[in-house]
Order: C-alpha cells, then sequence, then structure tokens
C-alpha cells in the first residue's frame, strides 16, 4: 500500500515582473490554486499582497478595489460594498470578524516574490 | 464526531431561538448546533405574521431556510416536537423517538395562546392566532363564515379582529375587562380606542363574560354571556393572553415561576447550570417579555455566555407603538401613573380624535411613561426622554400640546447610549459611528447596523437620528470630503481649473496629505474628466476609478460584469439588434432590456470584456457610460414621425442631445428623456434634464429624479427653439458640473442651491455672473474631445493588460459558476456552487 502525506513548508514564489506591477492600484496572481491580490504603492514602493476574496462580498474581486490610507493604515476598498481591508494586518475596518490573509512580499531583480505556504506531497 | 465542538441543541426554532443560532454562529465559537422543533417549518416573522393576510407568503414571511441553515452547518429536524429532558446524562428525546447528546441546551420554546375554561370551547371553528398553521385554519374557516368573534380586546386580539375583517366577516370584539387594551392603556384612552375602532365597524362588547359556546340558530355557533345577552357568529378567535409554553421544564423538574415561566438567572441559565431558556417561555425577576427585542437580548446573552463572554440580561423596556386597523396606539413605562409621587399631564381633542397623556415624576423632571391615542408622532421623542433620563423641558405639557417641536431637542440631546434599535442593540453612537466610516446612506447605515431589520418598529426613530447626525455634520462638520482633502467638491474642482491641475499626484502633494482613498480618487478623477476630458484610463487616471470606470463596465455580485452598448434614444436597427443577441448567445450572456431603453448583457468575465467589446465596436456600438458618473441615457417616446399626438420629432431630438452630452462626466448620473407631447410618454418630468414638445418649441424641466427620492423636474423656460434649449441645457449641466458635491443628483443640488430654481434662471437666462459664455464654451470643449472609451481601449495593448484576471496564469475564476434560469444564465448561489451537476459548464470562446 501506498500512503501519501502532505508536508506543509514556506517558500518565496515568483509570481510576475516588476512591471507587470500597476502604479497605485492591483492585480491578481494565481498561487498554488490561491488567489492572491498584489497592489504597488509607488509613493513608498512597496507590494502588499492578501487573498482575493472578499468575504463580505463572497467574490474574488479585492485586487480590483481602490487603494487608499485610513488614519495612516494603508487600506484596499471592496470593489463590492466598500468595506476597508488593512493591506497590513489583513483586518477589515468595517466588520471585526472579516479579515484576509497577508502575505509577505518583496522584489528581487525586477522579480516580485510572495511567501506562501505550500503544501509538498511526500510518498 | 468532532469532540472539540460544544454540541447545542436548541428546542423551538421561533424568533428568539433562530436569533440565538444567528448570535451564536457570530461569536465564531466551535460548536455543532442543532435545532429541534415542532412547527412544520422554521423560523418565521411572526411580528408581521397579519401581513399574512395582506398577500405575504409564507416565504415572504420566513426567517431563514432549510438550505440557509445546511450552507451554515446547522442541523435541524422539523415536526420534532422535545418530549423529555434527561439532565443527567444530557441528553433530549423527541415525539419521534430520536435522542440527542447535548453540552449546552437552549429552550426557546416560546409560548401558546391561552384558551379560557369555557365550555364549547373545543369545536372546529373555534381558533387562535399564533401560527402559520393558525392562520390558515381561519382562513379556511372563514370561507364559510359571515360572522366572526374575538374573544380578548388586548393588543392581538385588535390585530386578530383586523385580520378577520380583512377577511371580509362582520367583526366583533369581546373584552371582559371594562376597556381595550387594558395593559397599554388607560382608562380614557381605552375609550377612545374603542370609538375609533367602532367607527371602522367593528363591534365592541366590554365587560361581557363568555360562559358557554352552544351551537347557534342564525350562525355555527352562539356565546351566552354572564349579563344573559347572546351573540352569534360563525367563527371564535381566542385571543385572551398567552402563556408560556413550559412543559418540559415543567416535567423534568426546571425551576418554574408561581404563575409558570422558566426561572432564569441574569445569564439566562435555568436551575440546571447547562440548560438556558430564552424568549417569552422564560421567566427573569417574575416577568415574561412578550415582545421580540428582550428575546434577541436573552439570545444574544447566551451566545456571548456559552462563547466565554459576560454578555447579561438586564431587563428591558416594554413600551409599545402600533397601528391598528389604522389608529395609531402607543404606551411607554407607566402608563397607569402607578409610582409614588407621580403625577399626569393629558391632552384630549373629540374633534380630531386624539388622547395623549404624560406621566412624570414627583418634581416634574423626568418622564416616567405615556399614553399616545390617535397619534403617535411624539412616540419616539417620548420614549427617548423616557428611556435616557433626559430632563424634561421647563413645561412638559408642551411635549403633548399640538405643534410642539419636542422632537428637535431630544434628537440631538441623546446621549450615544440611547437605543435606537432594541432588537439589534443598535444604539446612537453605534449610528454615529457607521456614519463616521463613511456610511451615509439610510440603507448603508441599516446593512452595517442591521438597524430596523427585526421587529421594524425603530425605522422613523433611526431614520431622524440618522438625518439628525448628518444634519448636524452639515452644518458644524466641514464639507471636507475626506481625511485627505480639507475641501468640498466644489472647492477642489475650483482648485484644478484655476491652477490647471492634471493629476490626482499633483493635487494631493500641494493640496492635500496621505495616499487618498475611495471617496477623494474617484472624485478628483471624475474633476479631471469634466474639466480636462482625458481617456479616463490614462495610466495616472487609472488606480483613481472606482472598478465600474476601470473595467468600463458594471460589477455583478458575483465579480462579472455587465455590458451596456448606447443605444441612444432607445432606437436600433434590427441588424444591430441581431448583433447583440449574437455576441450574447457567443459569450453566454443573460440579457435584459434596462429601465433605461437598452439592452444589457450580464455575466461577461473580466478577460472577456475586450472580446466582447471588440465585436461591438466592429458591428458600431460605442460605450453606453452604464458605469460612469456621467450622461446615461436620453430616453425618447416615438413622437410625430408616428404617433398621432405627436407635435414635435422626439426620436430626432432626443438622439441629438444623446450624442452630444454622452461622455459627460459629472458628479454623479445625468439621466434625459424627451416626450413629443404633453402626455408625456418619455416621463421627461422624472429626469435630471426633461424635454417636452410644444407647439411652438419646447418646454425645458429640470432637476428632476426618479430613484430613491423621487422629485418632478421643475419647468425651467417654454417653448425654447432648438439652439436655445441647447444653450440652456449647456449652462445648466455645466453649471452643477461645477458646484455640486460629489454624488449628489441634480435634484438636491437644486433643492439646496442659495435661490434655487430662480437663482439658476438668473445664472443662465439673465447671465447674472456673466458666466454662460464661458460655461458654453467649456461645454463644447467636452463635447468636441469626446472618444468612446471602449474603442480607445481595445485599440491600446497596454490598457488591455489590465483585463486579465490572473498576471502569471489564462486559467478563470472558478468562483464563477452559473445555473440556468427561464432559459438564461444567473450567478449560483453558495449552496449551488456544491452541486457540480447543475452547473452550466464554462466553454472557452
Ligand atoms: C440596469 C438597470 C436596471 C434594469 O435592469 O433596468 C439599472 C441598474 C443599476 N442601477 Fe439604476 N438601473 C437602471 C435604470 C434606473 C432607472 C430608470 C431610468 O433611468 O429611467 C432609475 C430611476 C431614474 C433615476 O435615476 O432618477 C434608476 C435609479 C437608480 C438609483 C437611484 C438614483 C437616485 O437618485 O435615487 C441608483 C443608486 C445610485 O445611483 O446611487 C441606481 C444604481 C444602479 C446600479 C448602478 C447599482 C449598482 O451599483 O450595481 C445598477 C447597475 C447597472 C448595471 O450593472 O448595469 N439606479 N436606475 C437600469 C439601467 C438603465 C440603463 O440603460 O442605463
Ligand atoms: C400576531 C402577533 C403579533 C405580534 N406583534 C409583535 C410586535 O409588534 N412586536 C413584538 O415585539 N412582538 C410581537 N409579537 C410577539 C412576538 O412574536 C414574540 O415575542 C416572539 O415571536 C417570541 O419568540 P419565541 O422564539 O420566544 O417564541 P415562539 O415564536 O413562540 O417560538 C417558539 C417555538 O418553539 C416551538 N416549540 C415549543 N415547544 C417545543 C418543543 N417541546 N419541542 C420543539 N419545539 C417546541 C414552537 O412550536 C415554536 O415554533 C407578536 C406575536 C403575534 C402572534
Ligand atoms: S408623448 Fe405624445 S407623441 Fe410621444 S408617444 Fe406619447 S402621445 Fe405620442
Ligand atoms: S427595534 Fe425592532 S427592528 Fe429595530
Amino acid at each position: 500500500m501506498k500512503t501519501t502525506q502532505t508536508n506543509l513548508t514556506t517558500n518565496w514564489q515568483t509570481v510576475c515582473q516588476q512591471n507587470d506591477l500597476v502604479n497605485d492600484s492591483g492585480i491578481c496572481a494565481l498561487i498554488e490554486n490561491q488567489q492572491i491580490a498584489l497592489f504597488y504603492l509607488k509613493g513608498k514602493e512597496q507590494v502588499f499582497a492578501i487573498t482575493n476574496y472578499d468575504p463580505i462580498g463572497r467574490a474574488n474581486v479585492l485586487y480590483r478595489g481602490i487603494l487608499g490610507c485610513i488614519n495612516n493604515d494603508i487600506v484596499v476598498s471592496s470593489p463590492l460594498y466598500k468595506q476597508h481591508f488593512s493591506l497590513v494586518s489583513g483586518q477589515c475596518l468595517q466588520d471585526e470578524k472579516s479579515k484576509v490573509t497577508v502575505f509577505e512580499t518583496r522584489i528581487i531583480n525586477q522579480e516580485v516574490q510572495v511567501k506562501i505556504q505550500v503544501q509538498q506531497k511526500v510518498a | 464526531m468532532d469532540n472539540n465542538k460544544t454540541k447545542i441543541i436548541v428546542i423551538g426554532n421561533g424568533m428568539v431561538g433562530h436569533h440565538f443560532v444567528e448570535s451564536m454562529l457570530a461569536t465564531g465559537e466551535a460548536c455543532e448546533i442543532t435545532v429541534l422543533c415542532a412547527e412544520s417549518r422554521l423560523a418565521y416573522d411572526r411580528v408581521h405574521l397579519s401581513e399574512y393576510f395582506s398577500g405575504k407568503t409564507a416565504e415572504d414571511l420566513a426567517l431563514t431556510t432549510g438550505e440557509q441553515y445546511t450552507a451554515l452547518g446547522v442541523k435541524y429536524v422539523t415536526n420534532e416536537k422535545v418530549i423529555e429532558i434527561n439532565k443527567k446524562q444530557k441528553f433530549v428525546t423527541a415525539s419521534s423517538g430520536q435522542s440527542y447528546i447535548y453540552d449546552k441546551l437552549v429552550l426557546a420554546t416560546g409560548s401558546y395562546p391561552f384558551v379560557p375554561p369555557i365550555p364549547g370551547n373545543d369545536q372546529e371553528h373555534c381558533l387562535v392566532y399564533r401560527t402559520i398553521d393558525d392562520l390558515e385554519a381561519i382562513n379556511r374557516s372563514a370561507k364559510s363564515a359571515k360572522v366572526g368573534v374575538v374573544i380578548g380586546g388586548g393588543l392581538l386580539g385588535l390585530e386578530a379582529a383586523n385580520a378577520i375583517k380583512q377577511l371580509g366577516l362582520e367583526t366583533h370584539v369581546v373584552e371582559f375587562a371594562p376597556q381595550l387594551m387594558a395593559v397599554q392603556l388607560d382608562e380614557a384612552g381605552g375609550q377612545l380606542l374603542k370609538d375609533k375602532i367602532e367607527a371602522l365597524g367593528v363591534t365592541v362588547h366590554t365587560q361581557k363574560a363568555t360562559q358557554v359556546i352552544e351551537q347557534g340558530d342564525k350562525c355555527r355557533y352562539k356565546l351566552l354571556f354572564a349579563d344573559g345577552s347572546i351573540l352569534e357568529t360563525d367563527l371564535v378567535l381566542f385571543s385572551a393572553g398567552i402563556r408560556p409554553q413550559d412543559k418540559l421544564a415543567k416535567d423534568f423538574n426546571l425551576a418554574l415561576g408561581e404563575r409558570g415561566g422558566i426561572v432564569i438567572n441574569d445569564n439566562c441559565q435555568t436551575s440546571d447550570d447547562d440548560i438556558f431558556a430564552i424568549g417569552e417561555c422564560a421567566l427573569w425577576q417574575n416577568r415574561i417579555f412578550g415582545l421580540v427585542a428582550p428575546g434577541y437580548t436573552m439570545a444574544r446573552t447566551v451566545a456571548s455566555q456559552i462563547s466565554g463572554g459576560s454578555l447579561t440580561f438586564t431587563g428591558a423596556d416594554m413600551s409599545t407603538k402600533l397601528k391598528l386597523m389604522g389608529v395609531e396606539v402607543g404606551s411607554i413605562g407607566d402608563a397607569h401613573v402607578k409610582t409614588p409621587g407621580a403625577k399626569y399631564y393629558g391632552y384630549e381633542n373629540q374633534v380630531t380624535g386624539v388622547y395623549k397623556k404624560l406621566v412624570v415624576n414627583e418634581d416634574q423632571k423626568k418622564l416616567l411613561g405615556a399614553v399616545l391615542v390617535g397619534d403617535t408622532s411624539d412616540y419616539d421623542t417620548l420614549l427617548q426622554y423616557a428611556l435616557n433620563d433626559i430632563d424634561l423641558p421647563e413645561f412638559p405639557e408642551a411635549l403633548i400640546l399640538p405643534q410642539a417641536s419636542g422632537l428637535e431637542v431630544a434628537m440631538t440631546e441623546l446621549p450615544d447610549s440611547a437605543m435606537i434599535c432594541s432588537c439589534h442593540n443598535v444604539t446612537k453612537g453605534d449610528i454615529v459611528a457607521a456614519i463616521d466610516t463613511g456610511a451615509t446612506e439610510l440603507s448603508q447605515i441599516k446593512q452595517c447596523t442591521k438597524a430596523s431589520s427585526g421587529c421594524g418598529g425603530c425605522a422613523a426613530l433611526l431614520k431622524t437620528t440618522v438625518d439628525k447626525v448628518l444634519e448636524t455634520r452639515g452644518v458644524t462638520v466641514k464639507q471636507d470630503i475626506c481625511e485627505h482633502f480639507a475641501y468640498s467638491r466644489k472647492q477642489l474642482f475650483h482648485i484644478i481649473q484655476v491652477e490647471k491641475i492634471r493629476s490626482f499626484a499633483t493635487l494631493i502633494a500641494e493640496h492635500g496629505k496621505g495616499h487618498g482613498c475611495e471617496i477623494c480618487k474617484p472624485t478628483v478623477g471624475s474633476i479631471l474628466a469634466s474639466v480636462w476630458n482625458d481617456y479616463i484610463l490614462k495610466q495616472d487616471h487609472q488606480p483613481l476609478q472606482d472598478t465600474n470606470d476601470t473595467y468600463l463596465a458594471n460589477m455583478q455580485k458575483d465579480g462579472t460584469y455587465s455590458v451596456v452598448p448606447r443605444i441612444a434614444a432607445g432606437e436600433i436597427t434590427p441588424d444591430k439588434l441581431i448583433v447583440l443577441g449574437e455576441v450574447a448567445k457567443k459569450y453566454q450572456l443573460y440579457t435584459k432590456i434596462t429601465g433605461g431603453q437598452r439592452i444589457d448583457l450580464f455575466g461577461a468575465r473580466v478577460e472577456q470584456l475586450p472580446l466582447i467589446w471588440q465585436e461591438l465596436v466592429n458591428a458600431g456600438f460605442e460605450t453606453g457610460h452604464a458605469y460612469g458618473k456621467s450622461l446615461r441615457t436620453v430616453k425618447s417616446c416615438v413622437g410625430s414621425t408616428w404617433c398621432r399626438y405627436g407635435v414635435q420629432d422626439s426620436i430626432a431630438k432626443a438622439l441629438d442631445l444623446e450624442n452630444r452630452y454622452k461622455g459627460l462626466r459629472s458628479p454623479h448620473k445625468i439621466k434625459f428623456a424627451v416626450s413629443g407631447c404633453t402626455r408625456e410618454c418619455a416621463e421627461a418630468q422624472s429626469k435630471d434634464i426633461g424635454v417636452i414638445a410644444t407647439e411652438n418649441g419646447w418646454n425645458l424641466y429640470v432637476c428632476g429624479n426618479g430613484g430613491m427620492k423621487p422629485r418632478h423636474g421643475d419647468l425651467f423656460a417654454t417653448d425654447l427653439d432648438d439652439k436655445t434649449l441647447i444653450k440652456y441645457i449647456d449652462c445648466i449641466l455645466m453649471f452643477y458640473v461645477r458646484t455640486a458635491e460629489r454624488l449628489q443628483r441634480t435634484s438636491v443640488w437644486l433643492e439646496q442651491l442659495d435661490g434655487g430654481l430662480e437663482y439658476l434662471k438668473q445664472v443662465v437666462i439673465d447671465d447674472s455672473l456673466n458666466l454662460t459664455h464661458e460655461l458654453e464654451n467649456q461645454m463644447q470643449d467636452i463635447v468636441d474631445s469626446y472618444q468612446c472609451e471602449w474603442k480607445t481601449t481595445i485599440e491600446n495593448p497596454s490598457s488591455l493588460k489590465r483585463f486579465r484576471q490572473f498576471v502569471n496564469s489564462d486559467d478563470i475564476d472558478s468562483n464563477i459558476q452559473f445555473v440556468s434560469e427561464r432559459s438564461q444564465i444567473r450567478p449560483a448561489t453558495d449552496v449551488e456552487k456544491q452541486i457540480t451537476t447543475k452547473l452550466i459548464p464554462i466553454v472557452e470562446v
């Protein structure tokens, strides 16, 4: 009998090139079957990554929201019902119970990378 | 089974039991909820039960469905009456024989109608008024009845009487006490109510004790009263009070009150720590609470207790306001002047049929209670005085005398802790907080606080509170559009125009702070478009746009978009109609005729938009700007070309206007219509700009609105020639674009414009500001620089880059799924997404 075991490991994954990012706006990447919204804040030259699923609107749309700041917190406003999600903590500012997952990012040699947990199948 | 999860059994799925399930889920606590309910259906809105007779169906009244419960992981069994509780081994057994194990047990068994022990009370047409099944029985019985009697003249009895009156029966109310609604009203109030109800054709018999119900002579039954009199009837409806449904508790030794009711402490625990009781079956400090709001508070208390929280139940206010057969009745607090030292003020007007009483404390500083019959417009104010212990004005009677403006006083003085919606525990502070986070519309506030979605009794108060809070901000708070700019839209417009600013980055660097937000960015984007009319997806402008503008389409609830090509004036050739049909078929889009005389294609994924538009542009279509705060449609009627009454060519005029102003970005959307004669088939008077043909030219109406707050347009000028018509519209629109606030339709703009319509006429017709020339020129620039945004986009590879779901994959969003309904697609619900066989396969085109 063959058994399959799944291990979780954390990895930096290259998602796209720096020039695929859109200034002060969002794009979406598919990583390990997971939709991840990436936002590029030009003023700070910083990339933020969160899950793309809007837990309140219940659709994969967060990357299409408007980027902004509320009380110094960098946020995206959902394009569906306008709630703000912090790109730093993932917390929804209007609903304590709603949260999205935040991923670390970095840009190395023009490559945009996201730190993500991947499932490795070990036979 | 998962042993970490707390097993919770809820007995009863009335309004309170259901609210408990919702509250429990909201805590996020790991638990496994099983609902056992004796009724054949899951929870429904008992408060609005009577609406069943005015057309609501059982589905309309339902508060949940089996599908919803299943999707939330809640197990439920209907027609399952619990008959045994084993406290020691912690399980319950139902009439089906099935047993269920619990860690925590919640009794939400409600109450049952009390049927007085009158001989003959158990006959076929002797009914009660509590459940949908009861109402169905009343309906059946009424079909063969002419006369109906309600026994009991309390609140529910009168509601029941109204129901059988609506069913067309001759209606009587029999009350044992000397007056109606003895709990809530005093004698004078009860008398006035009786007069009013009798005037509506219901006969009220007070001080009548029914002794026996016998076979009737003319009707099915006759009631024999203690005083020897007789009343014949075909239907008897008992509404003589409710009794707590505490049988289970009694049989299995939980502590009960002397006159029934399951005793609970402040945690809503019964005498067994793992068993809770909530709603109408529970007895707290010797009181039963026969209203939903206290029950909901108990439900939230238990959810908090089980999840380790500290919420407690500390009693509830039992004031009520209702409309019985169109008669307004209100009762607050100590209606019967029972508090020692209490005094009262009364106002009675026999002519208008109004009675009001104020009960105040010894030094007349505080309001203890009130009775209102015939006019409850002061109810909200008085209730707030009573609940929040607000000091009464020097002459408290002013609050109930005609022309009193008490409302103003109370609303602004309300403390933040003031309870506005007791069903959902929403205070004034919560509403202020919602407004602080940007909710400015009543609907948004309702959505985020849930206020007014329970019994609905607080609707008027909620609206006044919101209006007041907004109003006080409007006056005292600056008109800053958001935290990033200390300016109103009008001021920003001025800055951009005078300083010739062409990008958001420059504006925020020089006049604002931070990174902007979803309020200032689209506002500035719209102003830049109004002033410079650049392509809105130019790199600098792109991040400013709402999703609809970014993707030049309207986002739908599932993240897909709708496609609305311009069909100016609603005129379309058969060939173009066929193109729309073919495109819709090819991309499997849902099609519908809109309320704006054009065709909407729904369900396009973001990456399909350019493909679809390529085909549409090839066939000669242009964008319809359904996504923009801009000109939408110019509705037309068929006019003089075909219609036998038309006096001018309204279609040609509508086409001219639509083609002239299409693409104009503005503070909010703008709609026009043109009618060919005064019969007004195009409904021009409900549009921002309405044009109606006359024998001599055109009448121009301005600032009408459909939508949420309809407003008839004002007649601006009559019998205009073609040129003057355009000149006036140019000026009016451009003046609006320059001076209106964000998301302000022309209707609201005009109403807030100092000097109103007359002022607007002076500016446009008399050129009092010496501005019309500039306004006309500015409009002409916009008209001349028009481009179809879709055409520009599909011709521009770098813009096209935006239209993809994933930057690194050609996959499509697997969460977008459709099912078939009436031969077209519609978005699948969460539950349907699980049932893969129902889904329509996505075909790649
Ligand atoms: C598609 C359509 C309904 C339909 O199937 O018929 C529609 C759909 C929407 N309407 Fe409408 N309205 C549509 C005709 C109307 C009409 C009728 C008319 O234009 O004659 C009205 C009343 C007239 C009026 O506006 O004065 C109307 C009053 C509204 C309002 C309320 C505006 C108000 O001032 O109270 C909103 C909300 C808003 O704009 O803030 C709204 C908002 C919307 C939005 C944008 C809501 C949203 O954000 O999703 C809908 C999106 C459109 C889409 O996805 O394509 N829609 N809407 C109609 C499109 C007409 C068109 O061809 O462009
Ligand atoms: C016509 C009408 C108008 C009303 N208007 C208002 C109003 O305007 N404002 C207001 O605040 N309130 C109003 N009420 C009162 C309000 O409806 C009740 O306060 C509320 O519904 C009580 O909810 P509950 O869940 O405690 O009880 P219920 O709604 O009675 O639910 C209890 C449920 O438990 C079930 N059950 C009982 N025993 C068992 C058992 N052993 N096993 C399984 N299931 C069991 C019952 O079948 C029932 O479905 C009105 C009531 C009526 C009838
Ligand atoms: S408004 Fe006048 S012209 Fe137009 S369709 Fe109606 S009756 Fe005919
Ligand atoms: S008080 Fe019942 S809905 Fe607000």
